[in-house]
């Protein structure tokens, strides 16, 4: 069996355990369900009335969507602080199984939780009034930019996991980061409003681009009162949006495979 | 079958393992007897390929664990210190999954969790959550994961640490079951009883290095001849054995006396004729004794002896907080 073929095989086998683990977990879920449902009520109804009414909850879905699946980032930061503090990890680490296994089999798991944000949050959009005004294709185009982008932020998670410990701190650093990274973006705002350093920062922040191209592909537009945003990253926000999370795993896994390979518990 | 050269393993300044050399040949037990923090854990983690050695080299299987380590994991079964079981799976999940892990296919993993699971008594409880199983039965479904591949070495680490005196027994069954198919065991246990019980050769560890070794008569042996005890019914009449006992040994050796448990004890290389001298003595001085016995030394006296004591009080001192006999 070649070296692939084994990753991908312990790693599924690692994920069917994961997924058991969280149907099995009572309110396992719950933080992936009632987040996105309570950002959509806050800043649709808090923000929407003084932003564009009907017009803004319509183009905050592509935000939410985007902001819920960056924060999964903190839920593989916390499983897998915990499966790391588990006697089973001797097991596995004992075990003739890939060494990216527990890892990947982690980060693929996620996606199920993502799998069932990204839902809850398109339904809880229905209810609010957001439609999607194109066709299918761009339903599937669209699930498979959000889906990639949380794969690649599950790795930063990771990498926070091995390097914390314990899962406090694994708890605390997976999540400080979310807010600057979700917030100083083009998810909720036009990023031709923010000022100076802010605003680039913003344009260039992947998680507009993942907002932005998740708009486009529903065909959902700013409301009437927003600058339009600019810049390449704005008039390329599919492909940048591709490539970022191309590069996150591209330099996150490689960090978090060598970290796991490096660490033993005392 | 094992074989541990020369090891070091430092933490900071904290030297775990100092020079420590094993060996265990195939098919036998190897007993690790030692306190806690005296090196045992770490072996193991050596050995699992769990912990690179700073120096030195172990070989499982011919194989040693720096240069092969792919090859001595898929020759080695590990049951840790804390039962290594997912609770939210149930008994068959658990083992289906380490089958696989082992690269087993489906129906092979499905056949061998089966199978296990009769072979360790767990076949009622199969589609029960390991999470619900008590410390027995969790024991023993973490002992089926470490054989699932068949392994020619399991490396079990304090198995019965923490479990009921039930446990326990159900925990050497399953270690003998091992052995009687060949497999070589390599045990660590803080309990003199259970590497008395289960091992052909026992290391004893101190400080991460071997303080002494060979099999239980023959550590036993060092520790010298016999023993008389005996113990009075009245705390006043201690004194009165004790000389009874000195002049018995011909004085060759002091009686050691214990108030708490009314107990006199002394080593009497003559044996049984010792014995009836002494409790001829005591009649005619009208001393009530409540037992008297004659007895090899155990493996606590050679630990006592070897340790200068220090280790033993304080393995005593966690047996009493495990509230587990010694």
């Amino acid at each position: 069996m070649s070296v692939i073929t084994a990753a991908v095989r312990d790693s599924s086998v690692i994920a069917h355990r994961n997924l058991l683990n969280v149907l099995r977990t009572p309110g396992a879920l719950v933080t992936g369900i009632v987040q996105p449902v309570m950002f959509v009520l806050l800043l649709g109804f808090v923000f929407g009335g003084s932003l564009g009414g009907d017009q803004y909850r319509s183009f905050l879905i592509g935000g939410i969507l985007a902001q819920t699946l960056t924060f999964n980032a903190s839920f593989t930061a916390v499983y897998l602080a915990k499966d790391l503090q588990l006697g089973l990890i001797d097991r596995f680490r004992s075990l003739p199984m890939s060494r990216v296994a527990v890892i990947l089999g982690r980060t693929t798991s996620d996606l199920y939780t993502s799998v069932i944000s990204v839902a809850v949050t398109l339904l809880c959009g229905l209810a609010v009034g957001w439609r999607m005004n194109t066709g299918a294709l761009q339903l599937l185009a669209a699930l498979g930019i959000l889906l990639l982008f949380a794969f690649a932020v599950s790795w930063i998670g990771a990498l926070i996991a091995l390097t914390a410990r314990s899962v406090e701190v694994a708890q605390s650093l997976g999540l400080v980061w979310l807010f600057p990274v979700t917030f100083v973006s083009g998810a909720f705002v036009s990023t031709a409003s923010l000022p100076g350093p802010l605003r680039t920062i913003a344009e260039w922040n992947p998680v507009t681009s993942v907002a932005t191209a998740v708009r486009e592909l529903f065909g959902n537009t700013a409301p009437s009162g927003f600058i339009a945003p600019g810049g390449w990253p704005a008039d390329n926000a599919l492909l940048y949006a591709v490539m970022c999370s191309l590069v996150v795993i591209a330099v996150f896994a490689p960090l978090a495979i060598a970290k796991y390979r490096r660490i033993s518990k005392l | 079958m094992i074989r541990v050269d020369n090891v070091r393993k430092s933490f900071g300044a904290f030297r775990a393992l100092d020079g420590l050399t094993l060996n265990a040949a195939e098919g036998t037990v190897l007993g690790l007897l030692g306190p806690n923090g005296s090196g045992k854990t770490t072996t193991v983690k050596v050995l699992t390929t769990l912990l690179a050695p700073d120096s030195g080299d172990a070989w499982v299987a011919g194989h040693s664990v720096l240069r092969a380590p792919e090859l001595v994991r898929r020759n080695l079964g590990l049951s840790g210190q804390y039962a290594a079981v997912d609770e939210k799976l149930t008994a068959f999940e658990n083992l289906h999954m380490v089958g696989r892990l082992y690269g087993m296919n489906r129906q092979n993993a499905t056949a061998r969790a089966h199978e296990l699971l009769a072979d360790f008594r767990l076949t009622d409880v199969s589609g029960k959550r390991a999470g619900t199983f008590s410390g027995g039965m969790r024991r023993r479904l973490d002992l089926a994961g470490a054989v699932v591949a068949r392994p020619k070495v399991v490396v079990l680490d304090e198995p019965t640490t923490g479990l009921d005196p039930r446990g326990r027994l159900d925990t050497w069954d399953v270690v003998a079951g091992l052995v009687s198919e060949g497999t070589t065991v390599l045990l660590t246990t803080q309990y003199l009883e259970e590497a008395d019980r289960l091992a052909d050769h026992i290391a004893v560890i101190n400080h991460g290095s071997v303080i002494a070794e060979g099999t239980a008569t023959q550590l036993k042996d060092r520790a010298g001849s016999e023993r008389v005890d005996i113990t009075v019914r009245d705390g006043s009449d201690l004194q009165a054995a004790a000389s009874v006992l000195a002049v018995a040994t011909s004085g060759l050796a002091t009686p050691e006396v214990d108030p708490a448990a009314l107990r006199v004890s002394v080593a009497a290389p003559g044996g049984h004729s010792v014995l009836v001298r002494v409790l001829a003595e005591l009649d005619a001085r009208s001393v009530s004794v409540t037992e008297a016995s004659l007895r090899r030394p155990t493996l606590d006296d050679v630990f006592l002896q070897l340790t200068g004591g220090s280790a033993l009080t304080e393995k005593r001192k966690n047996d009493s907080k495990e509230g587990v006999p010694a």
